[in-house]
């Protein structure tokens, strides 16, 4: 029900010319507040699957295109960070650069093999390219197979830290994720950022005015890969394992139950979707035999009577943009 | 996370004064896969067996308060790394038990070894547990790759299989598992003719058995498990290749599994395990009581329960020795150092590197007309004793044992 | 490996026959996904599980009834198409103005609700269904032995395919779905209830999925899970055959299943991957796919 107002009537108000910048602050007080108040691991591990969610959320609801296979980024940024950290003893930020170099170089092969296609082909290419890698990682030898890559190092942050320490790693956690958020806030909110939203809303006429967009798309693709190796690489670290969790299509469906829970197209949608489904995976568990119905559940009423997802609904009820 | 069973502990005192009248608290996490591929193997079945061991021991030694919660991990190391951590940190639980699927079992493993507390392991098969991957903080119950690999490749060499065709899924486990049974096979005076190597989930098996059945193997070997397994079995029926006259070596095959297949096709088929319901009066009733604990009346407890129930009640018998609220590698330690004797295993040891080391048994299959009631799946085929079904922890690679 | 090159003529010939059985369960279940995606522009992520549920009907109607095999081939698709009925009525119907993504969605929330609730009640490992008495045994054909069931698999699948794309493609009623979704007010102009078309064509596929369950439940695994690990592959043969095309999905199944029966005889372990290298390849150049009308 939208209330029509009349323009000349109208007054802008501090809440809506602010909103972003007050949601962004309820954001980091709430992080910074988190470590004392609940269990650190199951933030630090929130956060990386908020930064998941939030790349994906720059393809689908930035550029409008739904990727079905960005689990590959994700988990094998996460098997290349926890291998080169446990092998060839990187300390952990490099290992977490190897892992999101990772991610961009299969973001590269991968988007410039799914770009040529839009819509549902785009989809499915980005699928079948994620299966293949899938079983590509259950057969290599150096990704451990089923038991996955165990027992990775914290490690020392530039020879100094000690990561064991949990509130060190929380720390870096938390830079690290509001790094990324900022980053595809930054993405977003430029010229580029404008194009990708152009192309989202109608590409012929976006090309008609001469803009290259498979180039755009590509970028964005690029992108949206390198941000999902981060928090694969940085997730390997924090949780001292990668395994073929990480790249089996369930967890390219669970990305995207995120994004839709939380709100497609608005920046803060795939923060709260992911610490939600995060929260429900482990509040949950005694009653595992559920999670998979209440899942679908979930899928469902988020698609028939809840599709501005939770961030979404509360962005439209307060009439500003989140 | 909280099902918990708490028993009221008796705080009067012991007037004459027994060696361990003091209090004793403990928490037990009983980790498991409640509800994906292996919730039948282990899962709920584990945590009846658990409140049963529990409640029996309690019995006894009214001075000891045991609570128990337990959890799922789904099948993903993740989430039971994460769920171990949380056990460990927030709830103050003392020692997890059971995790069926290796990956999460080296997970928690390492997690229970950074953290100082026990793990005993009753579901996961990797023998990496107890060699390259060992630690002061794990106990290995059950049965592992090891003892499957050689319980079922050397006996049924002496039983007159001595050639072998494998039938492999190709990842890490499926090799481990066809490789040390081959080499168990070939120790044993037997030859492998040949193997295929088929991809992880395979719904179709006819061009594998076909390959199985040219080969003319006295045994086709199933290197792999679960759903893989069961589609193997059926197809392998299908293709009527036990009726052929070759032998199906079933290498990681449960009761439930058999149960799931029906004897109509499974017949034939042979495997080892350490423990089976039906062997004797004493597993009956306690299959009787675990019907009643809540495991449902249709499936039948596997070794994985057993191995649970057994491990939780040396595991406690070890917390009275010790009293007080000890550390998880003197725990251990303990454990090792006290012979173990319960209803369900018998009498056993568990060496150096946490091997838990007992009896195992070959087992075939029955056809439906042997079988008399339901769950009356096994002949008896041979009795492995306990030294010979176990790796020696000399040959374990495990760096606790000063080889 | 067993053998690379110079395979005997014998054990090709007995491969390329068993790609062809598994060629029928691709194409019996690709056809029900290109008639529901041709006919109402959704992509059922739910077919996995309504086979499932096939495989499933088929037990329980063995369960409580005794009837065995033969009746349930009948019985089970009718009660599935029935439920396939009733998720469209309830759900799908508000999403064909929307973007694919959504129906895309609601189904793979379905499929998910559906396996959960079967793990739920029955477990995860499997529920036991034998091949009927009459179809058991087999017959030794020289250069390999096909088992009877097998064989009534290829038999049935051509059979329903082709009655299939001929009602589709041939009969009168066929035309009228046809029409129907190329320009449905139209075609309700002239007094033709396309919602109920399109109902029941809906329940149609989703009846061919269970149909494809029952064949399965007597060889394969009857299991929650069986339908999400075909369903991916399912869905690689339907976009390599075009995504409205029935006779493109048909043939895309038989001929996908004699090139993975090929595979698994020249490199069995990339036996999975190869669908999927195809559909890559595929939608590189030629992206509506081999027999699509759609752009």
């Amino acid at each position: 029900m939208e209330r029509v107002l009349d323009p000349l009537t109208r007054k802008p108000s501090a809440l809506r010319a602010h909103g972003q910048t007050i949601g962004f602050a309820v954001m980091v007080i709430a992080l910074v507040v988190a470590p004392f108040v609940t269990y650190p691991l199951f933030v630090m591990q929130a956060m990386c699957f908020a930064l998941f969610a939030c790349a994906f959320n720059l393809l689908i609801g930035y550029v409008g295109l739904l990727s079905f296979g960005h689990a590959l980024y994700f988990g094998w940024a996460s098997y290349l960070s926890a291998y080169s950290a446990k092998v060839w003893g990187f300390p952990p930020e490099l290992a977490i650069l190897t892992g999101t170099a990772t991610g961009a170089v299969c973001g590269l092969i991968a988007g410039s093999l799914a770009i040529r296609r839009q819509g549902i082909y785009f989809a499915m290419i980005t699928l079948a390219l994620a299966q293949m890698m899938y079983f590509f990682a259950v057969q290599a030898k150096f990704t451990g197979g089923e038991d996955g890559i165990q027992a990775v190092p914290r490690g020392h942050l530039f020879g100094l830290i000690d990561l064991r320490n949990e509130m060190a790693m929380y720390a870096l956690v938390l830079v690290i994720f509001l790094g990324g958020f900022m980053f595809i806030y930054r993405i977003i909110h430029s010229p580029f950022g404008e194009v990708l939203k152009a192309i989202r809303e109608n590409e012929t006429r976006a090309i008609s005015l001469g803009y290259k967009t498979d180039r755009y798309k590509l970028v964005a693709f690029i992108l949206s890969a390198t941000l999902a190796g981060t928090a694969g690489a940085t997730k390997a670290i924090v949780l001292q394992l990668a395994s073929l969790t990480d790249v089996n299509w369930p967890m390219s469906g669970e990305v995207v139950l995120m994004t839709l829970v939380g709100g497609l197209g608005t920046i803060f949608g795939p923060v709260a979707g992911a610490f939600v489904i995060l929260a429900m995976q482990f509040k949950l568990a005694p009653i595992g035999e559920w999670v998979l119905v209440i899942q679908g559940a979930i899928f469902v009423a988020c698609v028939l009577l809840f599709r501005r997802g939770i961030v979404g609904e509360l962005a439209h009820l307060l009439r500003i943009r989140l | 996370m909280r099902k918990t069973l708490g028993l009221a502990a008796l705080a009067a005192v012991l007037a004459c004064g027994g060696a361990n009248a003091q209090q004793v608290n403990v928490k037990i996490g009983v980790l498991s896969d409640m509800s994906s591929l292996y919730a039948d193997i282990g899962g709920p079945g584990s945590v009846a067996a658990a409140k049963m061991a529990i409640a029996d021991f309690t019995k006894d030694h009214p001075n000891v308060k045991v609570e128990m919660i337990s959890g799922d991990h789904q099948n993903k190391p993740d989430i039971g790394s994460q769920i171990a951590n949380q056990w460990y940190d927030v709830d103050k639980v003392d020692m997890i038990i059971d995790v069926p699927n290796s990956g999460v079992a080296l997970a928690v493993s390492n997690v229970t070894n950074n953290k100082n507390k026990v793990f005993i392991v009753s579901g996961a098969a990797a023998s990496d547990l107890t060699g390259a991957k060992c630690n002061a903080n794990t106990v290995h119950w059950t049965y592992d790759t090891w003892m499957l690999a050689n319980g079922t490749g050397t006996a049924m060499v002496k039983t007159g299989g001595d050639s072998w065709f494998f039938l492999t899924s190709d990842y890490a486990f499926g090799h481990a598992l066809e490789r040390d049974t081959a080499a168990a096979v070939e120790k044993a005076g037997g030859k492998v003719l040949g193997k295929v190597r088929h991809p992880l989930n395979t719904n179709d098996f006819s061009s594998f058995l076909l390959q199985a059945q040219s080969s003319k193997a006295k045994v086709v070997g199933l290197a792999n498990a679960g759903g893989d397994t069961i589609n193997s079995i059926k197809q392998a029926a299908e293709f009527g290749i036990v009726k052929g006259g070759q032998k199906l070596a079933g290498l990681l095959v449960f009761a439930s599994d058999v149960n799931a297949l029906g004897l109509n096709t499974a017949q034939g088929l042979t495997l080892t395990e350490t423990w089976y319901w039906d062997a004797n009066d004493t597993n009956r009733a306690w299959t009787k009581r675990w019907h009643e604990a809540g495991a449902g009346s249709t499936k039948f407890p596997t070794m994985i329960h057993a191995g649970v129930y057994a491990g939780i009640l040396h595991y406690l018998k070890a917390r009275v020795e010790l009293g007080g609220n000890p550390e998880g590698k003197a725990v251990v330690a303990k454990m090792k150092a006290m012979p173990t004797d319960d209803p369900l295993f018998g009498k056993g040891t568990i060496d150096a590197t946490g091997r838990k080391r007992h009896d195992a048994y070959l087992f075939e299959v029955k056809s439906p007309a042997e079988s008399k009631h339901p769950g009356d799946f096994y002949n008896l085929k041979a009795t492995i004793p306990a030294k010979d079904a176990f790796r020696d922890p000399k040959d374990s690679g495990c760096p606790l044992v000063n080889s | 490996m067993f053998e690379i090159f110079g395979i005997p003529s014998q054990a090709l010939f007995g491969q390329l026959l068993i790609g062809l059985i598994n060629g029928s369960f691709y194409a019996l279940l690709s056809l029900g996904l290109a008639v529901i995606f041709g006919m109402l522009n959704i992509i059922n992520f739910s077919h996995g599980a309504q086979y499932m549920m096939g495989a499933f009907a088929a037990y329980l109607i063995l369960q409580y009834s005794g009837l065995g095999y033969w009746p349930a081939l009948i019985i089970a698709p009718i009660l599935v198409g029935a439920t396939g009925i009733i998720v469209e009525r309830l759900f799908l119907q508000w999403l064909y103005k929307l973007d694919h993504l959504y129906g895309l969605l609601l189904t793979f929330g379905l499929a998910l609700i559906f396996e959960g609730v079967a793990r739920n009640y029955f477990g995860s490992a499997g529920l036991p269904y034998t091949v009927p008495e009459s179809l058991q045994g087999g017959r030794n054909l020289g250069f390999m032995f096909l088992p009877n069931y097998r064989a009534w698999v290829i038999v049935a699948s051509l059979t329903v395919c082709i009655a299939t794309w001929f009602v589709i493609e041939r009969t009168r009623l066929g035309a009228y779905l046809r029409a129907a979704t190329e320009n449905p007010t139209l075609v309700r102009a002239f007094g033709i209830n396309v919602p109920r078309m399109i109902t029941l064509t809906y329940g149609f596929g989703v009846a061919l999925a269970a149909f494809a369950g029952v064949m399965a439940a007597p060889i394969y695994n009857v299991s929650p899970q069986m339908g999400s690990e075909l369903i991916i592959v399912v869905f690689a043969v339907v976009v390599i055959g075009g995504m409205g095309s029935i006779l493109g999905a048909i043939i895309t199944g038989f001929g996908l299943g004699v090139i993975e029966g090929l595979t698994k005889v020249f490199f069995p372990e990339a036996s999975n991957t190869v669908v999927f290298v195809i559909m890559a390849i595929v939608l590189l150049v030629r992206p509506a796919g081999l027999f699509g009308r759609r752009g």
